[in-house]
């Protein structure tokens, strides 16, 4: 076994993620299945290669930088829209500090 | 008028020749997709107010005597990941399903701008996870050329919508092949292009190292025509890319003579349901075009599925943690406490296969893991990028199969994750790598199936992309 059910409702905490009793199962056979497949990478020699986080084409240092204009925001109501609760020009969430 | 059948050029055509209007296109596109949405499921939504009034900015531009601009009067279609302001954008999620983004992206402003008509917006996997459209929470998309098939994804409603022709061009996105795989299962044109040609600005993100956005259509020429329109720097994606933007079009000459094509031994192997027979036809039409083909080796090719897994993952599970229930439309109800709204917004919204893909990808980068997962497949992405940069220094372009099989049935991969993750076999490549890569029409199976050709070029070598994909779209491909 690559991964227990313990170890998946100790990850399924860490990314806030609720899982019922029957998903955990079910998560921890697809885990393990899919863990057991990437552990091929293990084959590969690696020592003295670089790690690529992503596709990097040659530029100045600072040519992704824009000038510092000011230029119209979006509007406080329009980024309030969609949120589930907002009110006094905020999101509004569970109390989270007892008074 | 045939709107099935329409390119972007006999749209021209039609409007300067005062045979239709913009308006009478926009009313018959919307029409037909509505019609034939019944039997594919491949919209979402449509957006008929939006598509009016671009149309009337067309027809009044006609009417002065202005320039259109150059995609006057087409019907477009766009992946519900890509945002428009006003219209809802779900990204395929029950979370989102009410979200109405309060601006457009930058690939969907610059269509506009070009003359463009937004008709509607295609279902997808949710959040662009999943190589079949099964995973979206608004029902799968069944495939225009057997509907008992699936069309591919993630941008299953995108190939679908050009496939049954109600649009004449869609932009989907494409983080391990979710443009190619869908494109070579209708039977369309579907093109990823360099990582960084076009602004992801208003793309919602998955997987930000991989992610792209590009057209679908129905013959190379318009897909050339649909990125001339979006490609180019945009200041609101820093990472896009400042190389100048081409003539993709005049490009197209048709010339292959002496071209040199690799064919990558590593992608022949394995191939299923017609799709070898397929591409012998493809390798003599290519040969018959003067292409000089050349036996190659992508040697870290069977490593590209895991590394992909566990990058994509990885960033997934970071991109989608802001889906908590504070910001984005819906959370769950009852909730007494912040980390149990976060727990049950999520364990209620997410379907199971972002579900798996957060629990992978926290795994990997949680402690103690890193180094062993996430560290050494951005390591092997080294490697399989390297096996392509040593590739273009023997041959110009390479030539693969999209897919090691054409459309398969509803149901047949969806229990088994491993077995999904494996259909991206060789697209996942050319994203890890940031290339370009394209999938063109390669004839039917003899049951009837379309099955693609996947031509990939160095960075920003779209225009040997339009030229070798058009000259053998011209010599028939798609009915080989």
């Amino acid at each position: 076994m690559k991964i227990t059910e313990q170890e998946v409702r100790y990850v399924a905490a860490l990314a806030h993620l609720e899982l019922s009793d029957e998903e955990v199962k079910r998560m921890t056979q697809d885990l393990d299945g899919i863990l057991a497949y990437v552990d091929q990478l293990r084959q590969l020699d690696t020592e003295q290669v670089e790690p690529m986080a992503q596709v990097l084409f040659p530029g100045s240092e600072n040519a992704t930088l824009r000038g510092d204009e000011p230029h119209e925001p979006l509007a406080q109501e329009d980024a309030l829209a969609n949120a589930p609760l907002s009110g006094a020009g905020q999101f509004k969430v569970p109390r989270v500090i007892e008074r | 008028m045939d709107i099935r059948r329409l390119t972007v050029d006999d749209v021209r055509a039609a409007l300067l020749e005062r045979r239709a209007s913009a308006r009478e296109i926009a009313q018959e596109a919307l029409r037909y997709a509505r019609e034939s949405n019944q039997a594919s499921n491949a919209w979402l939504a449509f957006a008929e107010e939006r598509a009016l009034e671009a149309a009337a900015r067309v027809d009044g531009k006609i009417a002065r005597g202005e320039d259109p601009g150059p995609l006057a009067g087409v019907p477009v279609a766009i992946k519900d990941n890509i945002v428009t302001r006003g219209l809802r954008t779900t990204c395929g999620s029950r979370l989102l399903e009410r979200f109405v983004p309060p601006y457009d992206a930058t690939a969907v402003e610059r269509l506009e701008r070009a003359g463009a008509l937004l008709i509607g917006k295609t279902n997808l996997d949710e959040f662009a996870m999943g190589s079949s459209n099964e995973n979206s929470a608004f029902g799968p998309v069944r495939n225009p050329a057997d509907p008992e098939r699936v069309p591919g994804g993630s941008s299953g409603g995108s190939a679908a919508a050009v496939a049954q022709g109600a649009a004449v061009a869609a932009l989907g996105s494409d983080t391990g092949g979710s443009i190619r795989q869908p494109a070579s299962f209708c039977g369309v044109v579907g093109l990823s292009p360099t990582y960084g040609r076009v602004s992801r600005y208003g793309l919602v993100a998955f997987a930000s190292s991989l992610d792209r956005i590009g057209p679908l259509a129905r013959t190379v020429r318009d897909a050339a025509l649909v990125l001339q329109a979006i490609a180019g720097r945009d200041s609101r994606d820093s990472t896009s890319a400042f190389a100048p933007v081409p003539d993709y079009v005049s490009g197209m000459n048709g010339n292959l003579r002496g071209l040199r094509v690799g064919l990558p031994r590593e992608y022949f192997e394995g191939l299923t349901g017609g799709t070898a027979a397929q591409m012998e036809k493809a390798r003599s039409l290519l040969a018959s075009l003067g292409c000089e083909l050349r036996e190659i080796s992508l040697p870290h090719t069977p490593y590209a599925v895991p590394c992909y897994y566990i990058l994509c993952t990885a960033e997934a599970s970071s991109n989608l943690a802001r889906y908590d229930g504070v910001r984005y439309t819906w959370r769950a109800p009852q909730v007494e406490t912040l980390a149990e709204m976060y727990a049950k917004t999520r364990g209620q919204g997410f379907g199971a296969e972002c579900k798996r893909r957060i629990m992978l990808g926290t795994y990997v980068l949680s402690a103690g893991y890193y180094d062993a997962y996430y560290l050494k497949a951005q390591k092997v992405r080294t490697l399989i990028t390297r096996d392509f940069l040593d590739a273009f220094g023997q041959v110009d372009a390479i030539a693969t199969p999209v897919s090691p099989f054409p459309a398969f049935r509803l149901g047949e991969k969806l229990d088994d994750p491993l077995q999904m993750y494996l259909s991206d076999i060789f697209t996942i490549t050319a994203s890890l790598a940031g290339l370009p890569a394209m999938s063109v029409p390669c004839g039917r199976t003899p049951e009837g199936l379309p099955v693609g050709l996947q031509l990939i070029a160095p960075h920003f070598g779209e225009p040997l992309l339009f030229r070798l994909g058009g000259a053998f779209e011209q010599a028939g491909g798609a009915s080989l």
